[in-house]
């Protein structure tokens, strides 16, 4: 018998996933299209290396406490340490004693070493941690849903419902402070939703891909529109369409979903620049030709 | 020079001190402004008059001294709302590219103010105002110096400043739009708004300013009408002369 795609989506196995996958295609680039905008495009991936950490530390204090299952505070826990993380850097960029691309570095490398340290004491292996840094549905829970679902209306909410605001204070600082604008607020904001998402993303793409997810939309949206509004609106379409896409295209054939999702956005980027790349070569031929 | 006392300054700068990194910029700068004047800043490059305006518009914070705008502190973000600042460039560092009009409508954002619902028709009669409708879906990086100063003229004055700071909007312009630019501010002068402009020299403004403020080495060294000449020694090449401001552009 053929398993549709319509089979996959209703089937008990592939629904939460499925779920997340949309929620994370469509609130991934909206954080995404602020941090491109701030150039910052490497903070989710420092902010994955650290919730690495706190899934450590997660699982520490559920082995303490003994939680069913051990696991119970992975992501609370890769919740807390991401906003924490998301802080300090942004501490950094403000104070401005380190550069900004060393603080991400340290953040990477304490991160991840923090990650398979604590991971040890908490009884576990490196092993443990694969699911977190590639993804992993089978282990998608109800609560993993639940919260999802959380992070993604708060990330929508204040992503898109306040985007004339962020679009202002991370394209010309100087500008919003001189107009009276929260720029503080606004910058620990972008990095806490910043956290957030990261924290959304990483039980279907894992803590090493899901900066990709933010980033590679909104660079194939820069292929294919102008404008600020309608980059974000573009880039949230490819982030949703490859997460779906990649997620049905791994239950016919096995493959990481994670993997999949972020080369098909990265599919799409290369089509995008390759069809403007031919654009400018045929106006500039067509051009030439007038001439 | 003799001003009304009974009104608020507009702005009001008291013994400001104000370094950039260890390097200290401004020494001492004391200044009111009052409601109405057209006041120029003057000196040659590095005497610190970007500074002033910047930390008059809150962006760079003061060592030490006040700067005062209406009688309130310049760090309560609410009086910012009464202010239209026009950049010397284009200050926009993001990768992507706003268009004319998603900028102009960021004017229009302030303190308690973080969104807006829509196509306002304020934007659009701004982009009208500056000439600029038929390029409002293109982004800013994609025009030249003059059609992007007047985007930023069109997002601080969408916001209907009392108080319009500038900072050198004759910079890279070409002599149109320095024209229209000169126009524009003597029409909202004359109608009641103050304005604050940094200027290497007075030129297309000169019959419209109020009043200089020359300003060399991070101190003012003169503060009164534009055809005042203060006495100063020739010898001291770090001085500028007002006459010097008044006909032809600074030593660069």
């Amino acid at each position: 018998m053929t398993v549709t795609p319509w089979d996959l989506l209703t089937s008990d196995i592939m629904r939460y996933p499925l779920i997340i996958a949309v929620l994370m295609g469509v609130t991934a680039p909206v954080v995404g299209t602020y941090l491109v905008q701030k150039r910052l495009s490497l903070l989710g991936d420092g902010l994955g290396h650290v919730a690495l950490t706190g899934v450590a530390v997660g699982w520490l204090v559920g082995a303490w406490v003994q939680t069913t299952p051990h696991d119970l505070l992975a992501i609370p826990g890769a919740l807390l340490a991401s906003v924490i993380g998301a802080l300090v850097i942004e501490l950094v960029r403000e104070v401005g004693h380190t550069s900004r691309d060393v603080a991400l570095a340290i953040l990477f490398y304490g991160g991840i070493a923090g990650g398979v340290v604590i991971i040890q004491l908490a009884g576990g292996t490196s092993q443990s941690l694969m699911g977190y840094l590639f993804g992993s549905l089978a282990t998608v829970t109800g609560t993993d849903l639940v919260i999802a679902l959380i992070l993604a209306v708060i990330v929508l909410a204040i992503g898109v419902g306040l985007s004339q605001l962020l679009h202002a204070v991370t394209s010309d600082e100087e500008y919003a402070r001189a107009a009276g604008l929260p720029v503080r607020a606004v910058n620990i904001l972008i990095a806490v939703l910043a956290a957030l998402t990261v924290t959304l993303a990483m039980r279907i793409v894992g803590a090493l891909m899901v900066s990709a997810l933010m980033i590679v939309p909104v660079a194939a949206a820069q292929t294919m529109v102008i404008g600020f509004a309608r980059t974000m609106r573009t880039a949230m379409a490819i982030g949703v369409a490859c997460s779906l896409g990649g997620l049905v295209l791994t239950a016919y054939v096995d493959l990481p979903p994670g993997g999949v999702i972020v080369l098909l956005t990265i599919a799409v980027y290369a089509t995008g620049l390759g069809l403007r790349v031919a654009r400018g070569a045929s106006s500039s031929g067509a051009g030439a030709h007038a001439r | 020079m003799s001003h009304p006392v009974a009104e608020t300054p507009v702005i009001s700068v008291r013994d400001l001190d104000v370094h950039l990194g260890s390097a200290q910029i401004l020494h001492g700068v004391s200044l009111d402004v009052r409601p109405g004047e057209l006041v120029a800043l003057l000196g040659s490059n590095g005497s610190g008059k970007s500074t002033l305006l910047r930390t008059i518009v809150g962006i760079l914070p003061a060592r030490r001294g006040t700067v005062e705008l209406w009688g309130r502190p310049v760090q309560e973000r609410p009086v910012h709302d009464r202010i239209g600042y026009v950049p010397q460039h284009s200050a926009e560092t993001g990768s992507i590219p706003a268009t004319a009009r998603e900028t102009v409508a960021i004017g229009l954002l302030g303190a308690r103010r973080w969104r807006t619902r829509g196509r306002d028709p304020r934007v659009e009669a701004l982009l009208a105002d500056v000439g600029l409708t038929e390029l409002a879906e293109r982004p800013i990086t994609q025009m030249s110096g003059g059609q992007r100063q007047r985007v930023m003229i069109a997002r601080a004055l969408v916001r209907r400043p009392e108080l319009l700071v500038l900072d050198e909007p004759f910079a890279g312009v070409d002599l149109e739009t320095q024209a229209s630019l000169a126009r524009l501010i003597t029409r909202l002068a004359a109608r009641g708004t103050t304005v604050v402009i940094v200027l290497h020299e007075l030129g297309l403004l000169a019959e419209e300013i109020t009043r200089t403020v020359v300003l060399d080495a991070g101190r003012v060294i003169h503060d009164g009408d534009p055809a005042d000449r203060p006495h100063l020694d020739p010898g001291h090449e770090h001085i500028v002369r007002p006459e010097e401001c008044l006909g032809q552009e600074l030593h660069p």
